[in-house]
C-alpha cells in the first residue's frame, strides 16, 4: 500500500540577495528530504530553529514551491501545481499555524473564522450556524464562543479555534506547526489529547512540526530529525527513542532536562554553534559540532543507511542502547 | 542573610472591570549565593513580581501592601534616584528574548563598555574587562568579536552576551526572566551550565523564572511555586519535586510529559481554568480545580510546614498533623 503522502528528495531553494561584498546566490532551506506519511498516522518532524522543518511543512501545504524532488499526495504530484490547481486540494491538506492568536484575524468573530473555509471553497449551501456549532463542539468549546473575537479568548482556546478552522472541511492530512509552543504544560496536554481524539474519530493523518521531544515521544508513530535542511535520522518513534543512531539525535535527547533533580543525565555536549546554511560544512555537515567526529567525517559525506526501525546518515552510528549505556 | 526578602507583597492593576489582584500576600526569599526558581503558568504573577522588585511597574499597577527587602533595605520605600543607582549595579536582569536585548546599531564591544560608565577605568581597561567577560561566557575569539554587531551572533551567543553584561557589575542579585525559553534545547542546556558556573564564581543570588520544570530541577537550589497570584509551595528543589505537598504542584509535575516514561496517548491535564483575578473566589485559590477539595477549602489556607524547610498553602497538611 502506498502512503498518503510521499515526499521524495525534496529541495526548497530560496534566492539570497547578495550583500555589499557578496554576489547573489541561493540557499537550500530543505535539501533532499524523503519521507512517507501514512493514512491515519502521526509523523513528527523535529529540529532546532533554522533546520528547515517549517519550510518543509509549508512546501507540502503548497505555500512554498519545491525546487526539486517530488511530493505525491495520494499519487498526485503537488510540486509545480499553480495556485488554482492547488485550491481544491486545500480541502484535504490543511495547515495549522504556529502563532495561535496571530494567525486569527482580530476583526472576525470565531464563527466567521471557523466557517471561512466554506466561503473560500464556495460551499454556499452549508448552514454556517450549524457548522459553527458542530465545529465548536468537536474541539470542546461552548456554542457561545461563536460570537467572540480573538482578543476575548485565551491562548489555549485560540489553539482550539485554530483546530476547528483547520478541520472544518474534514481534511485527510493536517499539518500542525508547533501546536503546543507557548502553552502551559497543563494546557499542552489538553491540546495533544484533542488532536489524538480527533485523529481516532476522523482518521486524520497528522504531520507535526516541533522542537519538543517530549511531545513527539507520546503522540507520533514515526519521527524524522532534521539538521541544516536534511534528515539525519528517521524511523519509528519508539525505535528512535530507544536506540538513537545519529549523534545529533543523541544530543537532542540528552538536552531534554527532566523534572527530577536527581536525574542522572548522560549529556552529549555539542561543540560550537549551528553553522549557517549559507556555508554548509564539507563532508558530514554535523561534524563541526559532533563530539565523536573522526577525520573521515570532515571529508566524506555519509550515506543514508538503514538501521532497526529506521535509517540515518552517520559514518559512526551509536549502535547501542542509551538505557544500557546509562546504567 | 537573605539577599532578597519579600514579605506580604500585594500588587493590583486597575482595569475597567475593577481591580485585578495580580499578587496577593506573596512572601519568599533568595538566600545569599543561592539560585531560587519561580515556577508557575501564565497569569500566576511571575512578571508582576519581577517588575515590583525592580520597581518598573506598569502605570496602572499599585502596591497594596508588603515589603521588598534587598540587603535589608525596603525597595518600595526608595526614591526613584536610589532605585536607578541599584539597577544594573546591585540588581541586574537577563530578559527572555536575546534578539531584542541589544542595541542593533552598536557593536557588542561598545555596548559592553558603555554599561561600565560608572567605573573609573580607562577605555582600554573597560575593553579588557569586556573581553574577559566574553571569554568567561565561552565566546571564542573574544577580542575580535567585540567589534561585531549583535546580528553577527546566534541567539545562544546573544543570550550569553546578555548574561555577561548582567554579571559585569558583580551584582548581589541577578534576575533571569525565562532566559532560555527562546532558545533551542541544546543551547538551553549550555546556558544553564554557564549560568551555574558564573554564579559559583561571582557568588550572587539568582532569581530564576521559568515555566519549564526540567530547567528548574536542573539549575535551582530552591523553588517557589506560584498559582494565580499566590505562593502555594516553597522548599528545596529536591523536596518539592520528589514529594510535592500542594495538589497544584503535584498536578503540574504530573502534566509534564518529560515525567512520563511510558508512551501514552492520553496526557494528564489540569481541568478547569485559573480564577478571575478581578472577582476572586473566597477560600483556597486552587479549590475549584483540586482533586482533593473538601469542606475546609472554603477558608484560605495559611502556609504550613510540610517538611524540613518545605511549606505549602494547603489544609491537608495541617489536617494530617492533627489527625
Amino acid at each position: 500500500m502506498s502512503a498518503l503522502l510521499e515526499i521524495r528528495d525534496v529541495v526548497v531553494r530560496f534566492r539570497v540577495r547578495g550583500g555589499v561584498f557578496s554576489s547573489a546566490g541561493s540557499v537550500d532551506a530543505v535539501s533532499g528530504v524523503s519521507l512517507d506519511v501514512e493514512e491515519g498516522k502521526t509523523y513528527g518532524i523535529v529540529g532546532e530553529s533554522g533546520s528547515g522543518k517549517t519550510t518543509l511543512a509549508r512546501a507540502v501545504a503548497g505555500l512554498h514551491h519545491a525546487s526539486e524532488g517530488s511530493i505525491l499526495y495520494r499519487g498526485q504530484e503537488l510540486r509545480g501545481l499553480v495556485e488554482g490547481a492547488f485550491r481544491p486540494l486545500r480541502r484535504e491538506i490543511v495547515m495549522m499555524f504556529q502563532d495561535p492568536i496571530g494567525s486569527l484575524s482580530p476583526r472576525l468573530s470565531v464563527k466567521s473564522l471557523i466557517t471561512e473555509p466554506f466561503r473560500i471553497q464556495g460551499m454556499r449551501e452549508r448552514d454556517l450556524d450549524a457548522e459553527a456549532r458542530r465545529l465548536l463542539a468537536m474541539v470542546g468549546l461552548p456554542p457561545e464562543f461563536a460570537a467572540r473575537y480573538p482578543y476575548q479568548i485565551s491562548g489555549g482556546q485560540a489553539r482550539r479555534v485554530g483546530v476547528a478552522r483547520a478541520l472544518a472541511l474534514s481534511p485527510r492530512l493536517l499539518i500542525a506547526d508547533e501546536p503546543t509552543a507557548g502553552l502551559d504544560v497543563s494546557i499542552q496536554g489538553e491540546m495533544l489529547n484533542l488532536l489524538a481524539r480527533l485523529q481516532d474519530e476522523l482518521g486524520l493523518a497528522i504531520m507535526i512540526i516541533t522542537h519538543n521531544l517530549n511531545v513527539v515521544r507520546h503522540i507520533t508513530d514515526r519521527v524524522g530529525i532534521m539538521y541544516l535542511g536534511k534528515l539525519v535520522e528517521e524511523g519509528e518513534t519508539e525505535a528512535v527513542f530507544a536506540a538513537p543512531q545519529h549523534p545529533y539525535t543523541l544530543a537532542l535527547l540528552a538536552a531534554n532536562p527532566e523534572p527530577d533533580p536527581d536525574a542522572q543525565l548522560m549529556r552529549v555536549e555539542l561543540q560550537g554553534e549551528p553553522p549557517s546554511i549559507l556555508r554548509r560544512p564539507k563532508g558530514c555537515e554535523f561534524h563541526t559540532r559532533c563530539p565523536f567526529a573522526q577525520p573521515r567525517c570532515a571529508t566524506e559525506v555519509p550515506r543514508w543507511q538503514a538501521a532497526k526501525g529506521g535509517a540515518h546518515r552517520c559514518h559512526f552510528p551509536a549502535g547501542w542502547d542509551t538505557a544500557a549505556a546509562a546504567s | 542573610m537573605a539577599v532578597l526578602d519579600i514579605r506580604g507583597l500585594s500588587v493590583g492593576y486597575s482595569t475597567p472591570r475593577g481591580e485585578l489582584r495580580a499578587l496577593r500576600d506573596v512572601s519568599m526569599m533568595v538566600p545569599e549565593g543561592k539560585i531560587v526558581g519561580i515556577v508557575g503558568e501564565s497569569g500566576c504573577g511571575k512578571s508582576t513580581l519581577i517588575s515590583a522588585i525592580i520597581r518598573l511597574m506598569a502605570p496602572n499597577a499599585r502596591v497594596g501592601a508588603g515589603e521588598v527587602r534587598f540587603q535589608g533595605r525596603d525597595l518600595l520605600a526608595e526614591t526613584e534616584a536610589q532605585m536607578r543607582a541599584l539597577r544594573g549595579t546591585q540588581i541586574s536582569m537577563v530578559f527572555q528574548d536575546p534578539m531584542q536585548t541589544h542595541n542593533p546599531v552598536l557593536t557588542v564591544g561598545r555596548q559592553m563598555m558603555d554599561i561600565q560608565y560608572r567605573e573609573r577605568l580607562s577605555r582600554a581597561e573597560k575593553r579588557q574587562r569586556a573581553e574577559r567577560m566574553l571569554a568567561l561566557v565561552g565566546i571564542p575569539d573574544p577580542e575580535a568579536r567585540l567589534n561585531q554587531y549583535p546580528f553577527e551572533f546566534s541567539g545562544g551567543m546573544r543570550q550569553r552576551i546578555a548574561i555577561a553584561m548582567a554579571l559585569m557589575a558583580k551584582p548581589a542579585l541577578l534576575i533571569a526572566d525565562e532566559p532560555t525559553t527562546a532558545l533551542d534545547a541544546t543551547l538551553e542546556v549550555e546556558i544553564i551550565k554557564r549560568l551555574r558556573e558564573l554564579q559559583d564564581e561571582i557568588g550572587c543570588g539568582v532569581l530564576f523564572i521559568s515555566h519549564h520544570l526540567g530547567v528548574i530541577a536542573e539549575l535551582c537550589d530552591e523553588v517557589v511555586v506560584m498559582y494565580a497570584g499566590e505562593v502555594v509551595e516553597t522548599g528545596s528543589v529536591r523536596d518539592v519535586f520528589h514529594a510535592p505537598a500542594h495538589p497544584y504542584t503535584r498536578a503540574l509535575l504530573e502534566c509534564d510529559p518529560g515525567h512520563i516514561k511510558v508512551k501514552t496517548r492520553v496526557l494528564p491535564t489540569i481541568p478547569g481554568n485559573i480564577p478571575d483575578l478581578v472577582n476572586l473566589p473566597g477560600g483556597c485559590i486552587f479549590a475549584d480545580r483540586c482533586e482533593r477539595r473538601h469542606a475546609a477549602c472554603a477558608a484560605r489556607p495559611a502556609m504550613a510546614l510540610a517538611g524540613d524547610g518545605q511549606r505549602a498553602a494547603c489544609h491537608l497538611i495541617t489536617e494530617r498533623e492533627t489527625a
